[in-house]
Parts: structure tokens; C-alpha cells; sequence
């Protein structure tokens, strides 16, 4: 059984192909740990309750809200944050496409766009928008970064016909 | 951050996830069980919310079967919104739970903790109520199984130290003609001004609501005005609104009124829809 007292312990987290370990409460949320403990603050902090998107990060590969998970609750899984993801073509996409203003929201956002990709290649418009409901942007439009998923899934057909 | 420190415990068997609630409880600590943990970590955050530890049964095999089995489709406790709605097993429970927050949040929500909710929607109760859903609890006078029906009045009401293990469904009901509906005030993610689900069995509708009254509910008196064929659907319409068991809420999400209005919409919505999916 995993089990973990109220003082803070040491644990290792899988994080971006790399085994790091963190000192920790049960308490901590995996957005505290990941930005105050790793340095990898391109999980933003905003809204703390699961409404935004901002945190957003890969466990086991399926986007999460960092900030609604426990750190203790993802011990060996593997978590990918933005600073993990290199050279995707989610990300070369948002650049072409103009997907991006402030920045504020976009790792969130690619995250959970990379996810979509990977797990449903064919996804319709209307699985595409249900997907992109759980990050919001109150700079740019939307359009934009409905644009730049549709066509990394667009490529990936391509891809895969030729 | 969470202004209060606990103990994590993530047990791997029922036996054990028991044990420890009682040694646990035995200490004079307050214990909560823990699934998809959404609502604790919110809650917690503001102060609403408090334990001295947590035992998170998403590492207790039977919390997380999502199958068939034989004539049971049987649903672990511990399994996400997500994997219901892609398992595609239970049409009517899939698409209900599909408008339940948004899509990263229900990697994360369980149907267990949604049923336990402290917000008073608890929209996956829908479509087991209207199935006839028996649920498989635990605790330290072990394994028992109830009709959902007995167990939920309102809210979930079990005993301190139980936890639901499995939900299990008939077969037979996850084939039938079906309409899940969730009007909420402005975007697609918020809460219901009004949610039902309902399906035809035998030629009778059985129908369940969230977001009208300030809990959930199926009732056989709403159902009977719905089933009764010398009734105009304007009539059925009108007379059900008679017969909820409390008054229509008010609050942000929509007035009194406006709820009634959307209440009476949507039930003319369900009726049309049932009729198109049994022709």
C-alpha cells in the first residue's frame, strides 16, 4: 500500500522521461510540486479549481489538471509537462497558425491538443471542441487553435495515406 | 494550497482500504475515502472540507471493472466519467455523464464521487435510477448489495466507514430507446438549469431530473403522467409540473420562472425525442 504521513517525504516522480524526486505533504497538489520543487512552471497557476485549463499536464499520457491532482497521487505514473514536449507538431502549428497571444493559456492548450492527436486522430469538430472546452483563452479567439489541431490531424492523415 | 496537512493511504484491496478506515477511526481521526479526489481538493483548498487522512481506492481492482458480465454491466466505483463515455457500454449513462464538467476534469471524476457530490446535481444518478441500478457497498460488516432507489433519497445515505465498490446495471437496459438533455444557463460546460435522462422500457417512460429541485430525483408520480396515453403532451407537460417534490429552485444559474420555463421545454424535448427513437 502507498502511504504517506503529514510530514513532508521524499518521493519520486516520473516526470518528462527523467525519475526526480521531491519532497512533499500529502497535501500538495501536483501543480505546487511541478512549478515550486521542479522549476517547470509552464503548468501556469490561475484559477486552483479545475476551470481553466491552465495547468493542464499529461498523466499516463491523458491531460490532466495538475492542480486537481494530488502529488502522491501520481507517483509512478508518467507525467509530461510542456517543458517535456519538443518539437511537436502541435506546437509548429500554433506558431504557423497564430494560436498564440499573451502565451498565458498555451501550454495548457497544446497539451491537451498533443493528447487529443495522439488518442484520437480522427476526431470530428464537435469532439475537437469538446476537448478544447477545458481550456480557456481570454486573449486570442478560439479559431485559431481549432485551426492549428485541425490540421496536425489533417497532416497525420495525410501522413498516414501516403 | 491545502491549508491542512493529511495522511495518504492507497490501499490495494477492499480488506485493506477497511482495515484501515477502522484503525484509522480508532485514532479519532476524521477519514475520508477518496476516488477522483475533483471536489476534495476544491473544497479543501477554501476550507469547506476537512480530513486527517484519505484512503484512495483507485488501487483496489474491483473499483475499477468496467465490463460485462454476463447479464450485469458492472461499473467500479473508482472509474473515470471519460472511460464510461468511451466504453460506449451504457449509451444513456455515457452521454449523461459526458456533459458533467469539462472533458480533462472527467479523466479525473469518478462515477463513485459523483454520486457522493456534495453539489447537489449529481447528474450521474440519472440513468442508474432510471435503471434500476443496484449498488455493492463495503465496509467492516462487509459486502452488501441494495437497490440504488433504497440508498439514494436525495443525496447517497450510508453508513460512516462503507464505500460504494461496484454499480450493476441489467443488461437489458442499456439497449433501450434513450435521451439524456442538459440545458445549462450559457456554455456547454456549467451546471444544469435543468438535466434529465430517460428511456422506454415496455412501452413506459422512465424519466429522472437534476437542476430543477435542489437534489435528484425519479419519480413514479411524474412517470405515471407521462405513461398516461389520454393526456395531450401539453397536458402531461403542465400536469408534471404540479407534481415535483419540492419547489423549482432559484438561484445564478436561473430564476424560478425561467427554470419552469426550460423545465417544461425540456420535458416536450424528451417526449418528441423518445418518440423519434422508438419509431
Amino acid at each position: 500500500m502507498i502511504s504517506n504521513g503529514t510530514s513532508k517525504t521524499v518521493v519520486k516522480l516520473h516526470v518528462n522521461g527523467e525519475t526526480r524526486d521531491v519532497m512533499i505533504r500529502s497535501a500538495d497538489t501536483l501543480l505546487e510540486t511541478l512549478r515550486e520543487q521542479l522549476g517547470l512552471t509552464g503548468a501556469k497557476r490561475a484559477c486552483q479549481n479545475g476551470d481553466c485549463g491552465a495547468c493542464t499536464v499529461l498523466v499516463n499520457g491523458e491531460p490532466m489538471h495538475a492542480c486537481l491532482s494530488l502529488s502522491i497521487e501520481t507517483v509512478n505514473q508518467p507525467i509530461m509537462t510542456i517543458e517535456g514536449l519538443r518539437n511537436s507538431s502541435i506546437q509548429q502549428e500554433f506558431v504557423d497558425k497564430w494560436a498564440i497571444q499573451c502565451g498565458y493559456c498555451t501550454p495548457g492548450f497544446i497539451l491537451n491538443c498533443h493528447a487529443l492527436a495522439n488518442k484520437r486522430p480522427d476526431a470530428d469538430d464537435e469532439t475537437i471542441e469538446e476537448w478544447m472546452q477545458s481550456n480557456l483563452c481570454r486573449c486570442t479567439g478560439y479559431q485559431e487553435i481549432k485551426e492549428a489541431v485541425k490540421s496536425v490531424l489533417q497532416n497525420h492523415k495525410n501522413d498516414s495515406a501516403s | 494550497m491545502i491549508p491542512f496537512d493529511f495522511e495518504y493511504y492507497r490501499p490495494e484491496s477492499l480488506t485493506e482500504a477497511v482495515q484501515t478506515y477502522e484503525t484509522l477511526i480508532s485514532q479519532s481521526k476524521t477519514v475520508l475515502y477518496y476516488s477522483g479526489g475533483t471536489e476534495f481538493l476544491t473544497f479543501s483548498r477554501v476550507n469547506q472540507l476537512y480530513a486527517d487522512a484519505i484512503i484512495d481506492l483507485k488501487g483496489i481492482p474491483e473499483c475499477n471493472v468496467l465490463e460485462l458480465q454476463e447479464d450485469q454491466l458492472v461499473i467500479g466505483s473508482a472509474v473515470s466519467l471519460n472511460n464510461i463515455t468511451e466504453s460506449n457500454l451504457y449509451p444513456l449513462l455515457g452521454q449523461t455523464v459526458k456533459k458533467i464538467a469539462d472533458h480533462t476534469s472527467r479523466n479525473k471524476i469518478s462515477i463513485g464521487g459523483n454520486l457522493h457530490s456534495r453539489l447537489i446535481y449529481r447528474e450521474a444518478v440519472l440513468p442508474l435510477l432510471v435503471a434500476d441500478a443496484t449498488v455493492k457497498l463495503t465496509g467492516n460488516d462487509g459486502e452488501t448489495v441494495h437497490p440504488l432507489k433504497d440508498l439514494f433519497n436525495q443525496e447517497l445515505k450510508i453508513n460512516p466507514g462503507q464505500f460504494i465498490v461496484q454499480i450493476n446495471i441489467s443488461k437489458d437496459y442499456t439497449t433501450l430507446p434513450f435521451v439524456s438533455l442538459k440545458k445549462t444557463k450559457i456554455s456547454k460546460v456549467g451546471y444544469p438549469v435543468v438535466s434529465i435522462a430517460a428511456l422506454v422500457k415496455e412501452r413506459q417512460i422512465r424519466a429522472a431530473l437534476s437542476g430543477v429541485c435542489p437534489y435528484p430525483f425519479r419519480s413514479s408520480e411524474i412517470e405515471s403522467v407521462l405513461n398516461n396515453s389520454s393526456l395531450t403532451k401539453e397536458e402531461k407537460i403542465e400536469k408534471a409540473g404540479t407534481l415535483l417534490p419540492s419547489p423549482i429552485i432559484e438561484d445564478i444559474q436561473a430564476s424560478r420562472d425561467y427554470r419552469e420555463f426550460v423545465f417544461k421545454n425540456t420535458l416536450l424535448e424528451t417526449l418528441e425525442a423518445l418518440e423519434a427513437a422508438q419509431a
